[in-house]
């Protein structure tokens, strides 16, 4: 009996040591840091640096750089990004909502150095950690401004600002803000858009709120691209004013813009099939707006 | 608190929803509560009446109106002139949540007044209050964030707190008048029995 015991307790040890160990291998903490809105937590495997948010909760990494190869994208979520530029491929004001590890901001100035680019961030130790570990810098093109999305775009509209391609990827704790899925946001980011722009979202295919964006979205642009990846939970959301070019135009498109995509990692040739108008959702979900966005409640259904 | 949870939701199409915005709600709602307490408990040192009582709760339903009507209209030029979010919101907050909460606030030690029959009571009756009270509060800080605002928009549960208040006031006035008339005929008894 007692032994059968001792014998529990060493195999609890050992394992204990073990993931002890294991983590100790996959992933050095490199920088932590408490800000107003969450913990950032910098790690480091190999030449590959990630940026994750509140790690106590397990949340995922928020963004990667590959330390060595500074250019290449990581994620598929930032690499579906660019699929914009199959609707837009010359931006001249491009704006970005929600920082992270700047990845996606410092491609597109790397692409287009003419480009003015406004991106938004609502916390600045993001900013700090972006410029410090993943190598962000404000240039006379791209400035970054500490502030919440909703009213910026908001101000923008008032100013009568335009945007050729803006990306929408404004995270907090589980989920995109309440206030950036309604429907009276999404008049609002449209009232900024020139008319040959492009909005790229980056939302969840998974849950249910995912039917309610769908419908909101449908509702604020009429059809959209839905871009899906087999090895993504991430749908990207691709709209446009007015009608969205035919197919034939995307792969065209696809072809020419594809050799300046390559050295970030960007398969942009594979793209146009994967982007799809079909309805898959269910139609008939309430609309969220800001008198109705029980966001993260419905998250949990 | 239902109102004061719904405060975040109004505010954050004009302010964002960063910490600051809270931050301005839940400061404003304290300091009306407790110019409300303050003038309250001066009203109810007078001769403290279940009219006046009552006036606090419709008063409070009426100018929880503005709330729903005009958010917009009183958002709008604070969001144009203050660019700074977290004055913006503070402002909005003194300007849609100060009248209706401060009003509220004079309920709680009106209520003590109208309660407490003897000086031995008074800390039992306060203390029930504070309990029927902060019990209410919290019923409706979950009630709000958990279910009402998956079942309704913003502006229906807004009317329903208004409903609530007003009938809350409609009760307290027949309650009061029928109480009134009550000790209308006891002195009128009285005065024929001394005839």
């Amino acid at each position: 009996m007692e032994r059968s015991v001792h014998r529990i307790f060493y195999h609890i040890v050992i394992l204990v040591i073990l993931s002890l160990l294991s983590v100790g291998l996959w992933a050095e903490t490199i920088h932590e840091q408490r800000s107003k809105y969450r913990d950032i937590t910098v790690t480091q495997v190999g030449e590959r640096r990630c940026l994750l948010f509140n790690v106590h909760r397990g949340d995922r990494n928020q963004t990667c750089m590959m330390v060595n190869n500074r250019d290449l994208l990581v994620f598929d979520y930032t690499r579906m990004s660019f699929a914009g530029l199959l609707l837009q491929p010359v931006p001249e004001n491009i704006l970005v909502i929600g920082l992270g590890g700047g990845s996606i901001p410092m491609t597109f100035a790397d692409m287009f150095p003419n480009a003015k680019i406004d991106i938004i961030e609502i916390d600045e130790a993001v900013v700090q950690v972006a410029q410090e570990y993943f190598y962000y810098t404000d240039t006379e093109n791209m400035t970054v401004h500490i502030d919440d999305g909703r009213p910026f775009i908001k101000r923008a509209g008032i100013r009568g600002q335009k945007y050729d391609y803006i990306v929408l990827d404004a995270f907090s704790g589980d989920y995109i803000p309440e206030h950036m899925l309604t429907r009276e946001f999404l008049d609002e980011v449209k009232a900024i858009m020139n008319t040959d722009g492009v909005l790229v979202a980056n939302t969840f295919s998974t849950s249910r709120l995912y039917d309610h964006e769908s419908v909101t979205y449908q509702r604020a642009f009429g059809e959209f691209y839905n871009f899906k990846l087999p090895t993504s939970g991430n749908r990207i959301i691709i709209a446009k004013q007015g009608n969205l070019p035919p197919r034939g135009d995307l792969v065209e498109e696809s072809r020419r813009v594809a050799p300046s995509l390559e050295k970030y990692g960007v398969p942009l040739t594979d793209y146009p099939r994967r982007l799809t108008t079909r309805v898959d959702w269910d139609m008939s979900r309430r609309e969220l707006t800001d008198q109705y966005s029980p966001g993260n409640l419905l998250r949990n259904d | 608190m239902a109102i004061e949870m719904l405060g975040a939701r109004i505010l954050s199409p004009y302010f964002g929803g960063s910490l600051s915005v809270w931050g301005s709600i839940i400061t404003i709602f304290m300091l009306a509560l407790a110019l409300g307490y303050l003038i309250g408990g001066r009203l109810s040192t007078g001769k403290p009446n279940p009219i006046n009582y009552a006036i606090f709760f419709l008063g409070a339903a009426i100018f929880s109106l503005p709330v729903i009507l005009f958010a917009d209209v009183v958002m709008e030029p604070i969001f144009l002139t203050i660019e700074d979010p977290r004055y913006g919101s503070l402002f909005a907050s003194i300007f849609l949540f100060f009248i209706p909460t401060s009003i509220l606030g004079m309920i709680s030690p009106y209520s003590v007044r109208l309660m407490v029959e003897s000086e031995e009571h008074s800390g039992h009756m306060a203390g029930l209050l504070y309990f029927v009270s902060t019990l209410g509060s919290a019923a409706g800080t979950l009630g709000t964030s958990f279910y009402f605002v998956l079942w309704f928009e913003v502006n229906q549960i807004l009317w329903g707190a208004v409903a609530a208040l007003t009938l809350a006031g409609c009760v307290i006035l027949s309650a009061g008048y029928t109480q009134k008339l009550k000790r209308a005929n006891e002195t009128a008894n009285y005065g024929k029995k001394r005839a």
